[in-house]
């Protein structure tokens, strides 16, 4: 149980793109290094309009499943896996990153990708995930997308790209709204 | 009120070049919103939360996702429920930052250039704690601000204020064992938006910050005690509660004050509860620097 009440968070706002961008951010590997994938997507809000101004943070772990504790996600090396990057989108609203199929945690778990949404207009960043859509068995056993009813479920689901990416695309409001998690129980989303 | 029809004017209109110098002190439209406009949708849904309150209603501590008064928030908050679930893994750590990611330097915001930045020098300092009070040790915080005289430096921003050539506006730091961090800086000028006629928002300092696991990430901002603007803005008033809103004053601090320097302004960030089962040297604070 916490005992002292959080900080309230705030919008990012329009400006932080001279701020929380820096040189290979949403490359947490070399593009075209062995193991490579690009994840890409498109933010859009409720009038189904991409949005120019957001900015995405995907934590993951590595192909093994294992989560990573190694500094240097600011002055990326080239050669050392962090697992955390982040990627503001282009004017189009699409978001790019460069990194490998997270494994599972555990033995028959689900592997996802953890995601943090930050734009302008939003008041408070939003948590999801995104899973790989290949193991179906333990996308069914995943106890999030259990409980969640199948056109929802699908919004947390990557789609296999031809050349072995991912797409997946959020969407803060709508008919196909993006599923967002509440870790605390005590967020209301719209109260 | 605008609610639906027109709410992409207004998402678009924050982007345009602001607007021409005079233009402000001669509105030509009418049909813009007025400060006593959003000031009245404001005053209203205080005063359900207040009476909310009053009927035993549990007191906010979050900004509210749907806050029409923000226009841009219109078409950008969930409408369905937050889902609760329980974090699992990779979500109970955080990404680890060190002194590879973050030069001691970049903490001091008026040493940037080859001059001293226009405007007022303080210190703002303080300490990331979690939601038990434990110190956030080794973790990154990010923070960026409008110059002295309200400007950023940044495409959009285009409205008729100075360009500070000695002051960018961003910095980080590393927290120490302690969860404390220290930036000195200027303070920022009131910055004009588009939200409606005569907007302006509070002096204020963007904060971003990293907890023990990924459920406790945070961007937030940080104002100056006494801003005249709280009551007029709406993003501070997203907040519907005042000890909540209380939480994102920073205090003055003469303590802090270095004589003939700088004034010091004191924050402390809670995060979050930690969900993670701690070991004890997590728990004391080792956790984070490697370097």
């Amino acid at each position: 149980m916490s005992k002292l009440t959080p900080t309230p968070g705030q919008t990012v706002g329009p400006f932080y793109g001279y701020a929380l961008p820096f040189n290979k951010d949403n490359e947490l590997l070399a593009p075209g290094s062995p193991g490579s994938i690009r994840l890409q997507g498109t933010v859009y809000d409720g009038a189904g309009e991409a949005i120019p101004d957001a900015i995405l943070e995907i934590w993951q772990p590595d192909s093994e499943g294992n989560v990573v504790q190694r500094t240097g996600s600011l002055v990326r090396d080239g050669y050392t896996f962090t697992g955390w990057g982040r990627a503001a989108v282009g004017n189009s609203g699409v978001f790019t990153f460069t990194t490998v199929n997270p494994g599972p945690t555990e033995a028959g778990a689900a592997a996802f990708i953890s995601v943090a949404v930050f734009a302008r207009g939003l008041m408070n960043r939003l948590f999801t995930r995104i899973y790989l859509p290949e193991n179906e068995e333990a996308l069914a056993a995943d106890p999030l997308l259990s409980s969640l009813d199948p056109e929802r479920r699908s919004t947390l689901i990557a789609r296999r790209d031809a050349d072995g990416g991912l797409t997946w695309d959020l969407r803060l409001q709508g008919g196909n709204e993006t599923v967002f998690l509440d870790f605390e129980r005590s967020e209301g989303a719209t109260q | 009120m605008l609610l639906d029809a027109n709410a992409g004017h207004y998402q678009d209109d924050e982007l345009v070049p602001a607007a021409e110098p005079h233009a402000a002190h001669a509105p030509s439209d009418a049909a813009v919103e007025t400060q006593a406009d959003l000031s009245a949708e404001i005053k209203a849904i205080g005063e359900a939360y207040a009476r909310a309150l009053k009927d035993g209603a549990a007191p906010e501590t979050q900004p509210r996702l749907d806050f029409a008064p923000y226009r841009s928030s219109i078409l950008r908050h969930p409408t369905k429920s937050l889902h609760h679930a329980d974090p699992e893994t990779i979500e109970l750590y955080s990404p680890a930052f060190g002194h590879q990611d973050v030069h001691a330097l970049e903490s001091d915001l008026t040493i940037q250039h080859n001059g001293e930045p226009q405007g007022e020098r303080i210190i703002v300092q303080g300490k990331v704690l979690d939601g038990d009070g434990r110190p956030v040790a080794g973790q990154l915080v990010e923070i960026w601000q409008a110059n002295a005289a309200g400007r950023y430096i940044h495409k959009r921003d285009q409205h008729p204020a100075p360009l500070d050539p000695n002051f960018t506006g961003v910095g980080r730091c590393i927290t120490g064992p302690d969860g404390s961090y220290r930036f000195t800086t200027i303070k920022p000028g009131a910055y004009p938006w588009k939200n409606h006629l005569n907007a302006w928002r509070p002096a204020h300092i963007h904060f971003s910050m990293f907890g023990t696991d990924f459920t406790q990430r945070i961007v937030t901002q940080m104002y100056f005690p006494g801003d005249q603007l709280f009551p007029l803005d709406p993003i501070y008033q997203s907040i519907v509660d005042q000890d909540a809103r209380d939480r994102l004053v920073a205090k003055y601090d003469h303590e802090l004050t270095s004589p003939e320097w700088a004034l010091g302004y004191n924050w402390d960030i809670v995060l979050s509860g930690s969900k993670r089962t701690w070991t004890e040297n997590e728990a004391f604070g080792d956790a984070g620097d490697e370097e």
